[in-house]
């Protein structure tokens, strides 16, 4: 069936359910920010300078000490891709917003499996990029640092002994690196305590934000956490700080997870269940409200409530009803309204599949 | 249809002000870069107008601004010799234009750095290839003051052994 194979295809590893802890965190990510000395960067090199650097990436692929991960992989020029294409790759977290809609001469190359992209021209000339399912912030780190390493054998980064790794934008100045987990906190909102902790994890050099939603809105209860500060501390450092508060966030999901269990466990049942059978019949299904409904579904398996229904549905959903994904597998351009039908259809397939 | 600014004749006047210069009225229209270059500066005048005063405030260092500067200071604005970026330019984008930038504009950085960053001396990954180098480097700085402390103390044999250190690290440095 044609979802089925769709399915297959637009499944990237991150959206599979493994991984430590994985009944909170979602995924993990790690990207460094790396520049070519003597090459202005993107924002004002010229069209020649970008290709030189896309030139320089081609040669260092072509490489005998390449990594395993790496063999095989092909650059992509942005160009060569339609808008839905990239709002594709955009949805399924695979290249930036910035290097999609902005970036001129941009070009990525992803590993097999997806869980490496490596974005040229976009606000820097390198982005590494490693995204692993479940709570595996070291072994992205680990993976991203392995491919620099290997970058820097065949290209000479922009480096200065005070300021670290040079880049366009102050903020991730030094490291260049972006450490963040994609959380789902249900509890943690149900019982309004959020609010108590966000002010906190901002405190120690943190952010938190929704990453569906605008705003302080956080579709599906969805939101990611990652490190400000990318100067005056080690890669290590900021990984394991960024990892400390995690595992505290991820304890108190858990504990009030366990709390709402005890003290309403009808009101959760069916809470959980009447968002199972909406999600499982409706018709027309906005994506607020789908994101919502998965979220209340994903708890519900998560403390076995449903049975019968895998957990990586809402990782795979919440992919896969973003308007550019809709559109792909409808094969054409589809209105909000349209959007909406084919959201509910869509669902219904993918939860129909697994009572077959 | 907008009006294009007079004094580049290419992008459209944004700016649109009345000067009164000894009760003499003057209307003028002008583009932001323009006004920019002439130093037609004023109190007030270029808060929050643009999308990328909006960001450099929001990225807090819109240190321009807030100094007011006049046509002299302007003129000795810093510009990146590679890639042409002025201070001033940087401080609007927030955006560096290359890596030389950070050498032009070094004596400027240590405060925006240390208001993102809370620091401002890089402590993580080095380059594989500088790394010899700017071990030797660190290394001789923690020498010199050691050897500053045994001189204080007088005690003169370490004294003389860290010099000779110190020297062998400086030959390798310059071979």
């Amino acid at each position: 069936m044609s979802l089925n194979h769709f399915l297959e295809n637009a499944m990237s590893e991150w959206m599979r359910v493994k991984g430590a802890d994985s009944d909170v965190i979602f995924s993990s990510r790690v990207r460094i920010a790396r520049n070519l000395a003597h090459i202005p960067f993107p924002m004002l090199s010229t069209a020649s300078q970008s290709e030189e650097v896309i030139h320089l990436i081609e040669e260092a692929l072509t490489k005998d000490d390449i990594p395993e991960i790496l063999e095989n992989a092909e650059l992509i020029q942005m160009a060569d891709l339609t808008d839905l294409q990239k709002r594709v790759l955009v949805e399924k977290h695979l290249i930036s917003p910035h290097l999609a809609e902005e970036s001129t001469s941009g070009a990525v190359l992803f590993s097999q499996d997806e869980s490496v992209s490596i974005m040229v021209n976009e606000e820097d000339h390198i982005r590494i990029q490693c995204l692993f399912p479940g709570f595996q912030l070291e072994k992205a780190w680990k993976l991203a640092s392995q491919i620099d390493d290997w970058l820097e054998k065949h290209v000479s980064f922009a480096f200065d002994e005070q300021c670290g790794y040079l880049t366009s934008c102050p903020t991730n100045v030094g490291t260049g690196i972006r450490a963040s987990v994609m959380i789902h906190l249900p509890a943690l909102a149900l019982t309004q305590q959020l609010n108590r902790f966000i002010p906190a994890i901002t405190q120690v050099g943190l952010a938190v934000r929704g990453i569906y939603g605008e705003g302080s809105e956080a579709l599906g209860n969805l939101y990611q956490v990652s490190n400000q500060v990318t100067l005056g501390q080690s890669e290590e450092e900021i990984i394991n700080k960024l990892q400390g508060v995690v595992r505290q966030m991820i304890d108190h999901e858990k504990q009030a997870r366990e709390r709402l269990l005890g003290m309403s466990p009808i009101q959760l049942e069916d809470r959980v269940t009447r968002s199972f059978g909406i999600l499982a019949h409706a018709r027309i299904i906005d994506s607020k409200e789908a994101m919502k409904r998965l979220s209340d579904v994903r708890l519900g398996i998560d403390l076995d409530l449903l049975t019968g229904v895998p957990s990586s549905v809402m990782n795979e959903l919440m992919v896969l009803i973003q308007p550019g994904f809709l559109q792909q597998y409808a094969g054409e351009k589809l209105g909000a309204e349209e959007r909406d039908i084919r959201r509910a259809e869509l669902i219904r397939e993918r939860l129909g599949m697994e009572r077959d | 249809m907008s009006l294009l600014c007079p004094e580049c004749g290419k992008r459209p006047a944004t700016l649109h002000y009345t000067k009164i210069v000894n009760g003499e009225k003057t209307e003028a229209h002008l583009c932001e870069v323009c006004a920019q270059e002439k130093g037609e500066y004023m109190p007030g005048f270029d808060n929050g107008f643009s999308f990328h005063n909006l960001l450099s405030g929001l990225l807090n260092f819109d240190m321009v601004s807030s100094e007011s500067p006049n046509i002299a200071q302007q003129k000795t604005m810093p510009r990146c010799a590679t890639c042409g970026l002025t201070y001033n330019q940087f401080s609007k984008i927030g955006r560096f234009g290359c890596s030389d930038c950070f050498e032009t504009f070094r004596d400027r950085l240590d405060p925006l750095l240390r208001r993102i960053h809370g620091s401002t001396a890089h402590q993580g990954k080095i380059p594989e290839r500088t790394k010899g180098e700017l071990k030797i480097r660190r290394d001789l700085e923690k020498l010199r003051e050691q050897l500053a402390r045994s001189v204080e103390s007088e005690e003169f044999e370490e004294a003389a052994q860290l010099r000779d250190q110190i020297r062998s690290l400086q030959e390798q440095l310059s071979e």
